[in-house]
């Protein structure tokens, strides 16, 4: 709250200097604009930057900075200790965050939070009468540790706030000053909007970096608590619920066996309809019904997946039930199966390959085509031995991005597939696959540094390597096939 | 594929010559759409025999030229009227099918344009096609000869299995040739041939023309009139979709009877 009124009084800042250096510069000229190297108004942005820029970044390394400063200190108070340091850090870090929301609250007075000398039990007492979670009981260097978080982090906001309005005011006041006719504003504030234009960009390649630097530390962390070996070869998924135990199996295996089996079944439905799909819409289908029809192709996509698991789940599990299940073949024990969640999925990737396919098809030149014609070939030897060969990289490209949505693919699963982790080749059974283990591992009220939460990272990871893997391999063989063509 | 109306005519309309043509059109017209593309064209082409079309662009050459294999069948907006004849044969009566029509009159595209496979494949592509090799050897023999009447085996014949599409532009428009001789046909079609060449591979090419014209019959679009007067033996030329004047090569260059022909290889117009 105290960071938002900071940020508004900082942008009525911005705004006023906006306004007074325009008016500045136009009364160091006496009114006549002409007279100025720049416009006005470019005087008054370059006042208005003055304020923003500086604050910007002091506000972005001061909120970076503080967490990891209080942590440290907090981390050096505990001293070494048996328990792992994060599982004791999250702690101390919720005892805080659980005292400070009882004092907003009025169910601890102000006096008992800060007083150094508190008794643990009594404000484990209070804190649970409040509802604040605990999960065990608070022991004293707990307490004293969040404690001290609390007064860090108060101390250190209040610095924030003198640091960010001093650095406001002077940048206002120096910029006010540096105005004049000869000013050079306007290079100035479009060499400021270009550094914020790459910040943006920064911005949009550094959290990608870090998302994935987080799924490394946090695998890392998980592989120091669960064996590597184990977690890559193990024929077994059995995670335990009881908490922190040793006792789950966590292998891999059967998860990735479920994820690549439901993704070949769901490109043996979409490869062949929608790679005929496109050969029709683009090489017979009239200019006109191929304008109507390519759209309505690529709606499906646009369907939010969580509606194809509904249809899974409530039309063609049962539908698929009807015919080879205990009624009918009696093959199929229930309506989530791999087969189920395979022809959903498919569906769902048909535009993919279609669109993708036609384009590509439409993009093999005419020449090649008329090239055959001249030679006395039909139409259909025409497309089988001259357009499809031709466009066949850009296809195996398409076929390959859509695999990896396949395989990133998250709600048919969770409602067309099952729950069971199994090694089976029986499409009419259960199975699951690691997005819908990442799901479940995480929902419920896991302990975030157990290995059966942090095993997630490590599911995510593998899948982040699969996907990226077939991407790249993927626009490689698009590159190269556009390259053939230019 | 082709199912307009045609005026058919029993007999053609002009005398027989000394020669039967081995292509004779009558009254061809055009339609691209709303766009009246050629009007009205008649003219007897001859077997063993280089007939250039020549005259600005957009007259109507290439449209004229895809006539005669009905390769304007697969533009949908294009409307063919009048009559041709093949040997004495409508091309558009139905018994005769365009695809079938196509490897009897072969056709070379003003671009390069190589199937993105092998050298041989692109020569084999029409043979195995129309079913022309028996053997795998047969097949070798076929296509050794149409490179070598393409003037191309001694520069490909170590590298058969190698991309056309990597030859230089030149190597690849005489691949085109070859795989156009490769089918046998008995009309060979050109549309400007050699306008993304070279020098030199000009020349190849039309030294290439000029012994094709031993077997078969050659027409040929160019925009170069040193190139017709060199390569043909008759020329036609077209002006705003009709055919002005068509006689011998020797007379057209030199003693046209048309005023707009004689300005068009003066080089007043075009
Ligand atoms: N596929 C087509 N669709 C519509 N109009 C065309 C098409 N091809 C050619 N035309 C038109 O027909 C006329 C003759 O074209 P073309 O035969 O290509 O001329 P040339 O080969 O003599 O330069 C031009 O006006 C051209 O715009
Ligand atoms: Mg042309």
């Amino acid at each position: 709250m105290a960071v938002f009124w900071l940020i508004g009084i900082v942008l009525a800042l911005a705004a006023a200097g906006l306004v007074l250096g325009r008016a500045r510069a136009l009364a160091c000229v006496g009114g006549d604009a002409r007279g100025l190297h720049s416009r006005p108004v470019y005087h008054g942005w370059t006042v208005a930057v003055a304020v923003l820029g500086p604050v910007g970044l002091v506000l972005t390394f001061w909120l970076l900075v503080q967490p990891l400063y209080v942590g440290a200190v907090v981390s050096a108070m505990l001293g070494d200790s048996a328990d792992p340091r994060g599982l004791l850090l999250a702690e101390v870090r919720r005892a805080a965050e659980g005292l400070e929301a009882a004092v907003e609250t009025g169910v601890i007075p102000a006096a008992l939070a800060e007083d150094a000398r508190a008794d643990a039990a009594e404000i484990t007492r209070r804190l649970k009468a409040a509802g604040q979670v605990v999960t065990s009981d608070l022991t004293a260097p707990v307490l004293r540790a969040a404690q001290r978080t609390l007064a860090l982090n108060a101390s250190g906001d209040r610095a924030m706030a003198g640091v960010v309005l001093a650095v406001a005011l002077a940048g206002l006041v120096l910029a006010l000053r540096r105005i004049a006719p000869a000013f050079r504003a306007r290079p100035v504030v479009e060499r400021d909007l270009r550094a914020l234009l790459i910040a943006a960009a920064s911005i949009a390649v550094l959290t990608t970096l870090g998302i994935v630097l987080s799924l490394v530390f946090n695998t890392v962390g998980f592989f120091r608590l669960y064996p590597a070996a184990e977690f890559f070869t193990g024929l077994d998924w059995a995670p335990s619920f009881s908490g922190r135990g040793g006792a789950s199996d966590l292998g891999v295996l059967p998860l990735l066996w479920g994820t690549l089996y439901i993704s070949v079944v769901a490109l043996a439905v979409a490869v062949p309809i929608g790679l005929f799909a496109a050969i029709y819409l683009s090489e017979y289908a009239a200019p006109r019904f191929r304008a109507l029809a390519k759209p309505l192709l690529e709606v499906l996509a646009g369907i939010p997946t969580i509606v194809y698991g509904l249809f899974a789940l409530l039309t063609v599990g049962p539908l698929l039930m009807r015919v080879f299940g205990e009624a009918g073949l009696g093959w199929m024990q229930s309506g989530t199966a791999v087969i189920t969640a395979g022809l959903v999925m498919g569906i769902m990737l048909i535009p993919f390959v279609s669109s993708l396919s036609d384009d590509i098809i439409s993009a093999v030149p005419q020449a090649l085509r008329d090239g055959s014609y001249g030679l006395g070939a039909t139409r259909s030897e025409t497309i089988r031995q001259v357009v499809l060969p031709a466009a066949l990289p850009g296809i195996v490209g398409a076929i390959l991005l859509a695999a990896s949505r396949a395989i990133g693919e998250t709600m048919i699963v969770v409602l067309g597939a099952g729950a069971a982790a199994r090694l089976s080749l029986n499409p009419f059974e259960a199975m699951t696959t690691v997005t819908a283990k990442i799901v479940s591992q995480l929902t419920g009220d896991a302990d975030f540094a157990s290995p059966e939460a942090l095993v997630a990272f490590a599911l995510g990871m593998t899948l982040f390597v699969l996907t990226l893997g077939l991407n790249v391999v993927a626009l490689v063989i698009v590159r190269r096939y556009r390259e053939h063509y230019e | 594929m082709f199912d307009a109306p045609h005026p058919t005519l029993a007999t053609p309309t002009t005398p027989p010559t000394r020669t039967d043509p081995k292509i004779a059109a009558c009254n061809v017209d055009v339609h691209y759409g709303t766009t009246h593309a050629l009007r009205d064209v008649s003219v007897e082409i001859e077997d063993r025999t280089v007939t250039a079309f020549i005259g600005p662009s957009g007259c109507g050459k290439s449209t004229f030229l895809r006539c005669l294999n009905r390769m304007n069948d697969t533009i949908d907006s294009a409307r063919v009227t009048g009559v041709i004849l093949l040997d004495g044969e409508d091309i558009h009566d139905r018994r005769v099918d365009p695809v079938q029509l196509r490897a009897r009159v072969g056709m070379v595209f003003q671009k390069p344009n190589p199937f993105p496979k092998s050298i041989y494949d692109n020569i084999a592509y029409g043979p195995r096609i129309h079913g022309l090799a028996r053997s795998k050897a047969d097949l070798d023999g076929i296509v050794e000869r149409a490179l070598r009447r393409g003037a191309i085996w001694e520069e490909v014949k170590d590298r058969l299995q190698a991309s056309g599409t990597g030859l230089s532009g030149g190597q690849q428009q005489r691949l085109c040739i070859a795989r156009a001789i490769a089918t046998e046909p008995e009309v060979l079609l050109m549309d400007e041939p050699c306008s993304a060449l070279d020098p030199i591979a000009t020349a190849q090419v039309e030294e290439l023309i000029d012994e094709l014209r031993a077997s078969y019959s050659v027409v040929i679009v160019t925009h170069s009139m040193q190139q017709a007067a060199r390569v043909s033996q008759k020329t036609a030329f077209f002006h705003m979709g009709r055919l002005v004047e068509y006689d011998a090569t020797s007379k057209i260059f030199t003693n046209p009877e048309d005023a707009r022909t004689e300005s068009y290889i003066t080089g007043r117009i075009g």
